[in-house]
């Protein structure tokens, strides 16, 4: 079959040593449930989900924890049953090194289920799906861990041409989706099959780099069983060369279909959605088992002893993980991912995550330090690997001045930080690092800018209220001396006092009553609690009242200079 | 045909405005930092250059030469001069405001350039008539745009640049000008062929 | 020398006529440079520049009544982004107007607030909920930190705190590499 479909190419990529054979070995094992799972509320692009249990609380497993919160974002569910140690601040999977909020659970070993039914796609609407996907906190596990309820929009033909699936798993080291597609082929396509329907897409085309013989083999008859069910040929397995990174989503599609998404468009405006494998597998598990997304496989490599696969539990320390697989003596560092795209661990306390598809275990041995950083010569090597088709050392010439907006000009966040440049620099310029930096720069830029905005509208339409309340209480004010002189009139007819002209009568009558309602305001308005004062509290009020002295003398002069 | 082509020809790039003429640097350095500005100031100054040299060409014919007062010839173009780009902002700010944004504020910096002089009175020494004025004047703005834009081409990038603290800015710039200068000097007798 | 005379005076009155004419028929009304500066400005609404809000402000600096180097909110790269579009020299930050300090957010301690609304009075955006006699609190998201609701509050309890980092905002710090000593190679 796979020889029958036609390979596009995409430009630039590189051809690191993949090192993947160590990890292939043994089958994947389920480690043993940790003493203590930190479950991260934040796992996925979008708004921090919200808590929905409390410490001392005992959850199930697969019971929701935390709420999507906002259009973009997707619920986080307990691993196992426990009960509920801490909601609370903790080291984060994270390069900073911050903390952020996190369910704390202390498994009670009895890994007791909720109850769990499957969901029928077909009899619902496709809001509802994609809101049961949501909140079964289903997100993409290629390690972009974008919520897929948002991605299985068919777009506005309401129809696809091809779903992806993206089995290349360029990046060296990991095997975690060879090992799924070898070991739950069936599985995957299944999650492929309701991915399919529910997106009306017409083929599915499922990209596996040619490094990976035996995943081939194994989907190959698992896409003839799929076949052969479905009565069509849908499901077509392809080979693509191996090449980082052909498993970017924008590359695959290119290598797959030869379409080149452009900067600002959407790959569904050309008829194409792109999935991971792994994704597909938890879309199955999530529609058709009605299990929660609440692990994941994660390939544990680089310097142990027995790399291997474990099919883990969100929330349990990759330090567990480790432990497991020899780590050699001279290992100093957790890298979460791979070489190429991964990001280095504070510690190897931090907990798996949706997006941790690999625990690299690194040494100064295996990843030696970076070279001292020469001047950029202008080769163009960079401009070569590039798989966007970007111009990197543009880029990072303008990263580097902190000029922004020239390097927006060139594009800069059509780069998707695969390391290609950085990889073959014979100046050793860290050039990722470059645009992250410049990345997170417009992005905060960005939001300040927002906020800005926000602040310019709300000052805006506190001038105009103002105004017009300035306007309401004038109008008031007019209808209520009106009020009033007919009063003091109706006074003067009584008490008859020819002295006074009934003008100057009727102010007076004004300006008394105007300070009987003071008087009248002045003794509501005394706080309710001041009476029974202890002699502290009185001396604490004393206080209050000296340091209020103190700052109306202090805000005088700040008065003046606003004048 | 062809001496016009030469005049043009000359004006842009052998004897270039701002290279070998060294005129009208104020606006070279001033607003040679961003390509956009460059861009904007290169026509304004087309413009108003085409323009002034028509209306220099008129007054110095109809008005100096008949009444014998050619001693006044410098005050009498300033003043054209500055009445042009003044008309011309005033037209350009109503009809178009858009076309305003991006020459708005460089016109006014024209008024005081010395090139807009300096083009009319050297048609006026070179006894140009009026169409060889009008191209005279034409060509070397175009040759003051041409020089404005890659030198802001090259300054964009200067600003990225590791440049050692005490020629950052302006110092860098006038080196730059000078071996741009140097450049144009290779173009020298191109329009020599006759 | 009567004809010289003559000459200029016929040109200045021809072109005097002329840009007479152009500036009433070309009038335009409304100032786009406001806009711009007003776009530049931070929208503190602090009133640290001496000007009632940022708008005000912008609108000083567009007359030329007020120097580019009194926003402290803006700090440095405002100054010089305003420098860029005005076509003005830089000039460091005045220190009259006050000092950039790290962004904040007021926050009411709740236990001491007594519910006076001063500070609701005072809060140029609004961020500030409350009523008389009821506890207030400012909602963090909108406010801008421009202090205004710190002089008024009769019993200190407002104070500013500086927004940490998180994991949302937190940023990718410039590549920087140590400088190791060169080791001599060991014959």
């Amino acid at each position: 079959m796979s020889a029958l479909q036609r390979l596009f190419n995409f430009n630039g990529g590189v051809k690191p040593a993949y090192n993947k054979e160590a990890s292939i070995g043994l089958p994947i094992a389920v480690p043993p449930t940790p003493t203590l799972l930190v479950i991260p509320l934040h796992q996925s692009i979008g708004g921090m989900p919200r808590p929905l249990v409390k410490a001392g609380e005992r959850v199930l497993k697969g019971q929701r924890i935390g709420g999507a919160d906002g259009n973009v974002s997707s619920a986080v569910h307990a691993s196992t049953s426990g009960t509920v140690v801490a909601v609370e601040m903790r080291l984060m999977p994270h390069t900073s090194g911050l903390t952020a909020l996190c369910v704390v659970i202390e498994p009670d070993g009895r890994d007791e289920w909720i109850p769990r039914q499957p969901f029928d796609f077909r009899s619902a609407t496709p809001t509802q799906s994609r809101d049961y996907l949501r909140d079964a906190g289903v997100v993409g596990l290629g390690g972009a861990v974008f919520p897929t309820y948002l991605k299985l929009n068919p777009g506005k033909h309401g129809r696809l041409d091809t779903l992806v699936l993206n089995g290349a798993e360029c990046e060296p080291f990991i095997t975690c989706d060879d090992m799924l597609m070898r070991e739950r082929a069936e599985t995957v396509l299944k999650g492929a099959v309701i991915m399919r329907e529910m997106l009306g897409a017409g083929q599915v085309l499922v990209g596996i780099e040619d490094n990976k013989p035996e995943a081939i083999a194994a989907m190959e008859v698992a896409a003839q069983a799929a076949n052969a069910a479905a009565g069509d040929a849908a499901i077509k397995i392809v080979a693509v060369p191996t090449r980082y990174p052909a498993g970017g989503a924008k590359q695959l599609i290119r290598v797959l279909t030869g379409i080149e998404v452009p900067h600002g468009k959407r790959s569904t405006d050309y008829g194409v959605q792109c999935f991971n494998v792994g994704t597909a597998y938890a879309v199955y598990e999530a529609i058709t088992l009605g299990q929660p997304l609440i692990s994941r496989i994660v390939t544990i490599a680089g310097n142990v002893g027995r790399a291997r696969n474990y099919e883990v539990l969100f929330g349990t320390p990759m330090r567990d993980l480790v432990a497991l697989c020899d780590p050699l003596p001279d290992s100093d560092r957790v890298i979460m991912g791979g070489p190429m795209m991964g990001l280095r661990m504070p510690n190897d306390s931090v907990p798996v995550v949706k997006a941790a598809n690999c625990i690299l275990v690194g040494s100064r041995k295996l990843f030696p330090p970076p070279p001292p950083e020469m001047p950029c010569i202008r080769c163009g090597e960079c401009a070569k690997v590039c798989p966007s088709d970007l111009q990197p050392f543009e880029m990072y010439w303008f990263s580097r001045a902190r000029i922004f907006g020239k390097t927006q000009e060139y594009h800069l966040f059509d780069c998707i930080e695969c390391g290609c440049c950085a990889y073959v620099c014979p100046s050793h310029i860290p050039l990722v690092d470059y645009y992250r930096f410049a990345k997170s720069e417009i992005w905060a830029h960005e939001s300040e800018k927002e906020a800005a905005d926000v602040a310019r509208q709300r000052y805006e339409f506190r001038l105009l209220r103002e105004e017009r309340e300035k306007q309401e209480k004038a109008a008031k004010l007019a209808a209520k001396t009106a009020a009033g002189r007919e009063r003091a009139a109706a006074a003067l007819a009584d008490a008859d006092k020819p002295a006074v002209t009934p003008e100057q009568d009727a102010k007076k009558a004004l300006i008394a009553a105007a300070l009987e309602l003071a008087r009248t305001q002045k003794a509501q308005v005394q706080p309710e609690n001041i009476s029974n004062l202890t002699p502290e509290q009185q001396a604490e009020i004393d206080a209050i009242e000296a340091r209020r002295a103190e700052i109306r003398e202090m805000a005088k002069p700040h008065v003046r200079q606003n004048d | 045909m062809t001496s016009y082509l030469f005049i043009i020809l000359g004006a842009v790039l052998v004897n270039n405005v701002v290279f070998v003429r060294i005129l009208g640097l104020c606006p070279f350095m001033g607003v040679s930092k961003k390509l956009e500005t460059a861009m904007g100031m290169g026509a304004a100054t087309t413009f108003v250059l085409t323009m002034a040299c028509g209306a220099s060409y008129v007054i110095d014919h109809w008005m100096l030469i008949p009444n014998q007062v050619e001693y006044l010839r410098t005050l009498s173009f300033i003043v054209t001069i500055a009445a042009i780009v003044q008309i011309t902002e005033l037209v350009i700010q109503k009809t178009s405001p858009l076309l305003h944004q991006v020459l708005g504020i460089y016109l006014p910096l024209i008024t005081t350039n010395c090139a807009v002089l300096g083009i009319p009175l050297l048609n006026v020494s070179l006894r140009h008539n009026f169409l060889e004025s009008l191209l005279f004047g034409f060509g070397s703005a175009v040759g003051f745009t041409l020089a404005l834009i890659l030198f802001a081409g090259i300054r964009e990038r200067l600003e990225a640049a590791d440049i050692p603290i005490h020629f950052r800015g302006t110092a860098i710039a006038m080196i730059t000008a000078g071996l741009m200068s140097l450049a144009f000097m290779g173009f020298a007798g191109l329009d020599k062929y006759k | 020398m009567l004809a010289a005379i003559l000459v200029m005076a016929l040109g200045a009155i021809v072109l005097g006529a002329a840009l007479g004419y152009a500036a009433v028929r070309f009038r335009v009304e409304g100032d786009p440079l406001v806009e711009k500066i007003d776009a530049i400005l931070p929208q503190t609404q602090c009133g640290q520049c001496g000007f009632p809000g940022c708008k005000p402000y912008a609108q000083a600096i567009a007359k030329g009544e007020a120097e580019i180097n009194q926003c402290p909110p803006g700090g440095d790269e405002g100054i010089h982004k305003l420098a860029d579009l005005l076509g003005r020299e830089f000039k460091p930050l005045s220190a009259e107007h006050g000092v950039e300090k790290p962004k904040s957010v007021a926050v009411i301690d709740e236990q001491v607030c007594i519910g006076c609304t001063l500070c609701i009075q005072a809060c140029p955006v609004d961020a500030i909920i409350g009523a008389a006699k009821q506890m207030h609190t400012i909602v963090a998201r909108q406010c801008t930190g421009c202090e205004l609701c710190l002089p008024p509050c009769p019993v200190n309890c407002i104070s500013m705190q500086p927004i940490g980092e998180s994991v949302e905002n937190w940023k990718w710090k410039y590549p920087v590499f140590k400088i190791a000593p060169a080791r001599r190679e060991a014959a």
